[in-house]
This record gives C-alpha cells, structure tokens and sequence, in this order.
C-alpha cells in the first residue's frame, strides 16, 4: 500500500503545524497555487507505521550478509552517526563564517590530511560528493593540467575493458572520447594494448586497482611509465582501495590524480543510493586544479579555500561545499581506527576475500582468476552451472536472497560470463562467511536437482521476481490522485 | 580490533584453508618496493568513548547562533520521526536497490518521492535525485542541451539565479562546449524582464533557466518568461524552492504549455542546515524528456504472481549499461537524504507544508518591515518576495554582521561575495523557526548597531 493510500481528507499530523500564520495577501493571486499539491493526508502514526513497515523490506548490512562486490558493504559503526548528528553540527549554516565553525573545520582538516597521508597524494580536496563525481573532478583537474601547457591536441582517455561504467561516462562528461583496452588471460591490463593504444593524442589512463576482476596489477609500474612516457597522466579509481590500506598508496604507485569513496573505505552509510562522499588526491603538479572548497589551516585557524585563493581551480563541485555530514562520519571512523586500524582493514579484506575463495573452490565453485591472489574480492563464475542446468547467475542471486543473504554482484565485470563478484569486506566473521558458504552450495545443489525452484527464485520476499520489462515498457513513475 | 571480529583462532583456522603462512604473505602480487610499512603519520585509533569526548568539544566550540541567513539553505522545523526512520538501519545501511525484490521498501518510498515531487512540480516525471540543487541544474542545462534539435549549445541564465548554482554549472558543462549566458536582472524590481531576453533571443540558446522565487528572494513574472522561451522554441528550466511550491504556482503551470525541466535542492524538506550538506538535487520533467533524463528512476510494475511491486528503469539511459554514451556519469546520489524528505512532506501534508511556507512568508514580511524602519536600513527591490528579502545598510555590512554574531545573531547573506553593484546589502530570510521574539532582538540590535556607527563613525583616515 502506497502513503497516498492511507490519506484521509482533513487528516494530518497536528503536531507538526507551525502557528497559524496571516495569509499571503501581499502576494498578487495568480503567483500563488490553485489546488494543493497531491501529498497523502495522513497522521504522524500513519507514517511511523508505514515507514518502518517499508524499512523491514529491505536488506541492509545491518539485517543481512550483503557481500557486493566493488561496493565495499561493511558494518557503519552506530557512532561516526550519532557524532556527526550532534546538534551544533546539524544547525550550523554553511554560509555562516569560519569563526563560528572552528570545531567543524577542525575536524575537517583532520579527515583531508589523513586521507593525504593514507593514499600518499601531495593534497586532497572533499569537495566531489560521490565516487562519479570525485570521478568528474579528476577527469576535469587532467584536462585542466594539458590546456594549460597548451596541449589541445590530448582528447581521449584510456580505460580498460574491466572498468565501471563511470569511468568512460565521467571521461564523455569531460568532453574526451574514450579508448577501451582489453585485459590480459590473467586478469591483467594487457600491456601490449596500452603500449599501442598511447600517444600525442592520450589525455590519461583511468585504472581501478585491484581491478574489479579483484586482482592486483603486478604490472603498475610498467603501466605507468608508458602512460607517462606518452605524456598521459594516470587516475586511480579509489573503488577497491579497502584492498589496500596501510599496504600500498596510490601515490607512491605513481598515480597524479585519485578518488576515494569515503562510503566504501570509510565504512559511511550507502542509504540506499548515497549520500556518499568522493575525495580526490592530486599529485604536486595538479594542486593548483583542485576543487573548492578545501580546508585551509593558517597559524592554527581552519578556512575554506574559495575562488580567490585558487584562481586555476577547476572551480566548485556544489552550492556549499560537499557533504559534510559524510565527511564528519569518515572522520569518526578515522579516528577511531587510527593507522594501525586502517592497516587492518586491508589485512582483514583480503584475509576474508582469499578464505571465502577458497572455501568456495573447495565447496567445487569455479574461480574465475585461481591462479591469482585475491584482492579484497574475488569472481565465482557460473558458466558450467548454465550451462548444466539453465540456471544463471542472476537465478542463482536471487535464490541465495531467499536463503537470507545479499546476492553478490552479478554480471559484471562483464569480461567473465555468468559472474558473480563477491566482496565479504573485513566485519564479516569466518562464521558468516561458513554459512554463505553453505547458502551457495545449497543453491547449487537445488540448480542440478529442482531447476525450476532457482529460475522463479525468490519465493520468501516480499515480492517475487519483478517484471523489468513492464517497468520500462508501460513507465509508471508516479502515484497520480484518482 | 575495533570493527574486526577474528580471533586469533579464526586468523590461524582461515591462513590454514587459503595455504599461506600469514596475513603479510596475502599481499604478495603487489610489487615489493611499492609496499609501504604502515600509515605512521596517522594518530593512533580512539576508543568510542575518547572520539566522543572529543567530537562533543569540537561541536560545543561551535556555539549556537539565531540564523536569519538562507541563501539557498534554510533552517526548518524537521518532526522527530524523520531522523529516527531514516537511521533505522533498514534504509541507512542497504546500498543502491539493484536487487529489488530485496529492495522493496528503498523502491516504494523512492517511487513515493517521485510521486509527491511531480505533484508538487505539476509535471510528468521525477528522478531518485540528484547531489544538490546546483548539480541538479547543471544536469538541467546538459540535458536541454542534449533534446535541442538544433543542436544549440547556449543557455540563457537569469543572475538572478543563485550565483553559487551558475558556478558549478558553468565547471560542469563548460567541458562540452556549453556557454551559459546571462541575462542582467531589472534594478528596480530585482527580476528578469522580457523585454532584457528580447536582445538575447538570436544568441542561439537552447534554454532559458527560470528561478522561483530567485536569489533575492523575488517572485520572478514565470508566465512571461516560460511563454518568451517557448516562443522562441527554447526549453523552459524552472530552478525551485520546493517548500515555496506549496503555496505558489507549480512549473507544470507556468505560461500556456508550463517549464519543461524543473529542478533544485530538497534541503528545506527535512534535511539539517549540516554546514552545506549532504543535502540532495530534484529533478522533474515533461514525460517527453524521460529517456534524457539522468540518475535514477523507479518505476511501479508487477511480480510473476501480478503482485505490484517497484524497480530502478530506463536503465539504458545509466553510465552501468551505456558507459560512454550515458545521460550522466552519476551512480551513487542523495537516497537517505530523499527518504527524510518523503517522509517529512508526508508527515506535514499538503495543509503542514503550506502553513510552513505562510508561516516562513509572513515572518519575513514581519522582519522586513521591522528593519525596514530602522534608520539606515532600506528595502532595495519593489517586488513580491516569498521569504527573503534584500536590504541596503547606510554602514558596511560586514561589520554590521560582526557586530550581530557578537550578540549570537547571524544577520543574513552580505551579497557583495556575488553582486559587486548590491556591496552595500544584505539577504534577510525569517523562516517558521523564527519567534516574534527573535524578530525584535534582531530589529533592536541592529538599530542599535546602526545608530551607533552613527554617533561615533570609525576613523576613515589615519594621519
């Protein structure tokens, strides 16, 4: 039942009605609306009740096993919220003066120079709100870098085969065209391809690493030099950088320009689609492109940095400055984790990833990299499994939902056929992960036995598989009254 | 290990099953001398307690201020149930509803939001959201731009539209060859005028943006300024307050054929002041233009027993199945954000959002003409306002708002940042929050502040 659906004419919710005001006579008739807008009268119980109603259908890391890969899905300590939520962090105004805000930017300082020293970058900037965006504001520092030199003639960015979709949208965005390049048998950025693919007319290199086929490149060092040999510069896409913490920085991999999703590596909510935050880290020769606004620290007094201080900034990302509320969360968890936290998280990512891979190969699931070491996630492909018994890996998702876990990733990367991509992150215990263990090959065992069972899967959801066709055929997005 | 469960154990039985002899030798892909060892120049981690002490200082430091600014981010009363649903874990803790059917209750309320922000718009179509209300026009322009048909690559945009979201439009789609133009606003009245667009109407533009209320605060004529567009085969892109829609015209109405693309920031719908964010973009749209909309859309359907039930679409037109050739690179957005908003304009209703925006208008009406009988205090547009006004002061507005948050009051928006011809006035906004109260100590202290500098001016030149 939808909110509009328990509407009542005249019913509301009583408390919340400011004192009654004086009518707007002062504004002339036909500025003012008509008919009231469609929005559900209800009382405040009404919507207590329909939306905690509506939270108990959905999975979430607090509730379920949710072991997406590439999307980093660990536990959000309950304090990087309550802290960030503190009531004059809540009510202060963004345009109110730094004075007023000396506590806050503090806290922001901190988080922007840990975030320097954790990916090794000369400096950082928190102004980009999401990985795609922190994306953009790379991309834009990258194009930003070669126009000054001149150099009009760099249009296009190189990305692999293997990369989210953000890249190659991010780099269209930033008016380059894009230049795939293939992966190697081994998962690997094929070298060949690059060195080819490279030349007067190459902007940069957009790399994810560990990739999303949840290896390592072992050739980085190599990548880099010929980017760079080219002219090119190098971005890291900071989408598995949990991976690494405390191990290896993309600095010191040579990367000029990154982004971090401080809703991975952070451990800030995901909300069902943000908000999450997206950092980007420059290399000395890129600083002065950063994005506004960035804290500033003078003999002790924290500013932002506004236009005036950075007249070559690619310029601001947002009306006031990012989400801050995201930042304070990272900043809670940083501080809690500290250094040696941080280097665990990796340690434990990985620890986790190469036992789930393990357990599951020994369970008879086919890896799609055995030969290699996994990263902070791995690929299970199902391609054997379809080809058996018909069930696909989207099927087989949607059974292990039934079994009371998240479904992995499936189909992509979209190199491996019938994937799965499974990241277990480092919260998840050897129990949880035992008992997914068992989920999959239950699952499996249904697919040669009752087929059937998995193609219609699930059956103990609040709703069984959902029609996509109709949804985009017959659009219906909006609840109009009758 | 703070958020790490293993015991040692566990790290011992897990080593043993994955055949490697420690936890160091799980790296051993990664080229050695890039390894670093450690992260020494991070603190060492705090306990829940320490980070609290800590966190709970910083935040106290900050005081409390009376805030008459806006601006683009307005203090409202938000009910008690929106942030304590939202942090459930339910919603705040599940990630993009790419498994729907494990995703059902994200799905239902984010196709309930699109339900209430098209009835609010009076359009066809919404979107899940975007990051703020200035990407969200930045997102407006590059999608006009990619309906024209002419192929046009200009934008007419009022500077009368806050100038905060003209600059991150102009860094977003300056990459693409888009050239926003601006249109000077009529000094008298503080908003655009057709005759002003009439020498801009051979520019070659694909739209023309239509703020409401604008920068100022000011009513701007939409029917005009939509008709004006649309006659000369632009596209319409209103640029809202969506608190104020529940008592003005809605887009869909503006003019004979109403805007086409209407966006702007959720902020006031139960979203906190939060120092800028995170805050969340809306966007909603003519059904015609659903294919270039960007981010993500959830649309009603049914399950394989006829069940309705909800799931993102149109997908095609997203950087995960277009790649390149997507409407726009985003992915992750604002979703918490919109579940406090649904949820706070279903708590209001259509009456509660309404009184709100009487409540908002009529206090700053009351401020406008308390200040405005100060000595040295000047209303500087003749025009309808919705619930920010501007003022011209006799004595430097800086030091006016110095002198004002020495008494814990932040007076407003000093416009010089922005507007080197307004370098003398302020933007006041008294939204329902303010009491009669806080309006007479802001009306006492400034006149007090004023007449002060009047009795003994600061010494313009030493000797």
């Amino acid at each position: 039942m939808l909110i509009f659906e328990h509407a009542q004419a005249g019913r509301r919710a009583h408390a919340q009605a400011p004192q009654a005001a004086a009518p707007a006579d002062d504004l002339p008739a036909d500025a003012l609306r008509r008919i009231a807008p469609p929005l559900p009268e209800v009382s405040e119980l009404d919507v207590v009740r329909h939306y905690t109603g509506l939270s108990r259908k959905n999975f979430s890391i607090d509730t379920q096993f949710y072991p997406l890969g590439s999307c980093t899905m660990k536990y959000n300590p309950r304090a990087c919220n309550s802290l960030a939520m503190l009531p004059q962090f809540l009510a202060r105004h963004p345009l109110a003066d730094a004075d007023s805000g000396q506590g806050f930017l503090a806290c922001l300082h901190e988080l922007q120079e840990m975030l320097k020293e954790v990916t090794g970058m000369a400096a950082v900037s928190m102004a980009p709100m999401a990985g795609a965006h922190g994306e953009f504001a790379g991309v834009a520092m990258i194009r930003a870098y070669h126009d000054a030199r001149g150099d009009g003639a760099r249009r296009e960015i190189i990305v692999p085969d293997a990369a989210h979709g953000t890249n190659p949208a991010t780099a269209t965005m930033c008016g380059y065209t894009v230049r795939e390049i293939p992966t190697d048998r081994d998962g690997n950025v094929d070298l060949a391809a690059l060195a080819a693919a490279v030349g007067p007319h190459t902007a940069g290199l957009m790399l994810t690493n560990p990739s999303t086929l949840g290896v390592f490149e072992p050739g980085i060092v190599e990548i880099q030099r010929i980017v760079h040999a080219a002219g090119g510069l190098t971005y890291y896409d900071g989408a598995n950088l949990n991976a690494i913490l405390g191990r290896v920085r993309p600095g010191d991999m040579g990367f000029d320009v990154i982004h971090m999703n401080l809703h991975k590596t952070f451990s800030t909510p995901h909300g069902g689609g943000g908000p999450g935050a997206g950092p980007v880290g420059v290399s000395e020769r890129l600083r002065p492109y950063l994005p506004i606004p960035y804290v500033l620290e003078e003999r002790g007094a924290f500013r932002w940095a506004e236009e005036a201080d950075c007249p070559d900034s690619i310029g601001r990302m947002s009306a006031f400055g990012g989400n801050m509320g995201v930042l304070l969360r990272a900043w809670v968890y940083a501080r809690m984790l500290g250094g040696a936290g941080m280097r665990r998280v990796a340690d434990f990512a990985t620890l986790n990833a190469n036992y789930l891979a393990a357990e599951l190969a020994r369970a008879g699931f086919e890896l799609a990299y055995p030969r290699r070491r996994a990263s902070h996630e791995f690929i299970v492909t199902l391609k054997k499994l379809k080809e058996q018994t018909g069930v696909s890996a989207m099927d087989f998702a949607k059974r292990l939902l039934d079994y009371g876990f998240h479904a992995p990733t499936t189909y992509f990367p979209l190199l491996v056929p019938e994937c799965l991509l499974i990241e277990p992150t480092e919260t998840e215990s050897r129990q949880t992960l035992d008992a997914f263990v068992r989920a999959m090959v239950a699952v499996r065992r249904e697919a040669e036995s009752q087929p059937e069972r998995v193609k219609t899967a699930p059956h103990k959801l609040p709703v069984r598989r959902l029609d996509d066709v109709k949804a985009a055929r017959e659009l219906d997005l909006a609840w109009k009254p009758a | 290990m703070p958020f790490i469960p293993h015991t040692q154990a566990d790290i011992d039985a897990m080593l043993a099953s994955i055949g490697a002899p420690s936890l160091d030798a799980l790296f051993d892909e990664i080229p050695a001398e890039l390894m670093c060892a450690g992260l020494p120049g991070l603190p060492d981690g705090l306990s829940e307690m320490a980070v609290t002490r800590l966190a709970q200082e910083r935040a106290g430091r900050d005081g409390h201020y009376t805030c008459f600014v806006g601006a683009g981010a307005y203090e409202h009363h938000i009910p008690a149930a929106v942030w304590q649903i939202v942090t459930r874990g339910e919603f705040y803790s599940a990630y993009t509803p790419y498994q729907a059917e494990a995703s059902q209750g994200t799905l239902q309320l984010l196709y309930e939001f699109q339900s209430m922000m098209v009835g609010l718009t009076g359009l066809d179509i919404a979107n899940a959201s975007l990051y703020d209300g200035a990407t969200a026009l930045a997102e407006a322009v590059l999608m006009a731009v990619r309906a024209d048909k002419a192929g046009r690559r200009r934008v007419l945009v009022p500077a009368s539209v806050h100038p905060r979201y003209v600059a991150v439009a102009r860094a977003t789609v300056r990459h693409q060859g888009i050239e926003l133009v601006s249109v000077p606003w009529c000094p008298q009245h503080g908003h655009t005028r057709v005759e002003t667009l009439d020498a801009l109407a051979a520019s070659g533009a694909a739209a023309l943006v239509v703020p409401q209320p604008n920068f100022f605060g000011v009513l701007e004529p939409v029917d005009a300024l939509v008709d004006w567009a649309h006659a000369q085969g632009m596209l319409a892109i209103a640029v809202v307050n969506p608190l104020a829609l529940a008592l003005l015209r809605p887009p869909g109405e503006w003019g004979g054929r109403g805007a086409d693309i209407c966006v702007g920031d959720g902020q006031p719908l139960g979203v906190p002041l939060s120092s800028g964010g995170p805050y969340f973009g809306f966007m909603t749209a003519r059904q015609a233009l659903a294919r270039q909309m960007p981010g993500r859309i959830v649309g009603r359907t049914v399950d394989f027993d006829g069940r309705p039930g909800y799931a993102l679409t149109l997908q095609a037109r997203e950087q995960h199945i277009r790649r390149s050739k997507a409407t726009s690179n985003i992915c992750t957005n604002q979703g918490l954000l919109v579940t406090a908003a649904t949820i706070h304009m279903a708590l209001l209703g259509p009456q509660g959002l309404k009184d709100v925006a009487l409540a908002s208008h009529a206090n700053t009406r009351a401020l406008g003409e308390r200040l405005a009988a100060i000595d040295g205090v000047q209303r500087v547009f003749a025009a309808p306002f919705f619930h920010e006004l501007v003022l011209r002061l006799s004595a430097p507005v800086d030091d006016v708002l110095r002198a004002l948050r020495a008494q814990g009051i932040l007076g407003g928006y000093a416009l010089a940042r922005d507007y080197p011809g307004l370098a003398d006035c302020l933007l006041v906004c008294a939204t329902e929050t303010r009491s009669e109260q806080d309006i007479d100590t802001y009306a006492q202290q400034l006149a007090r502040i004023l007449s002060r500098r009047r009795e003994a001016p600061p010494c313009a030149y030493k000797s």
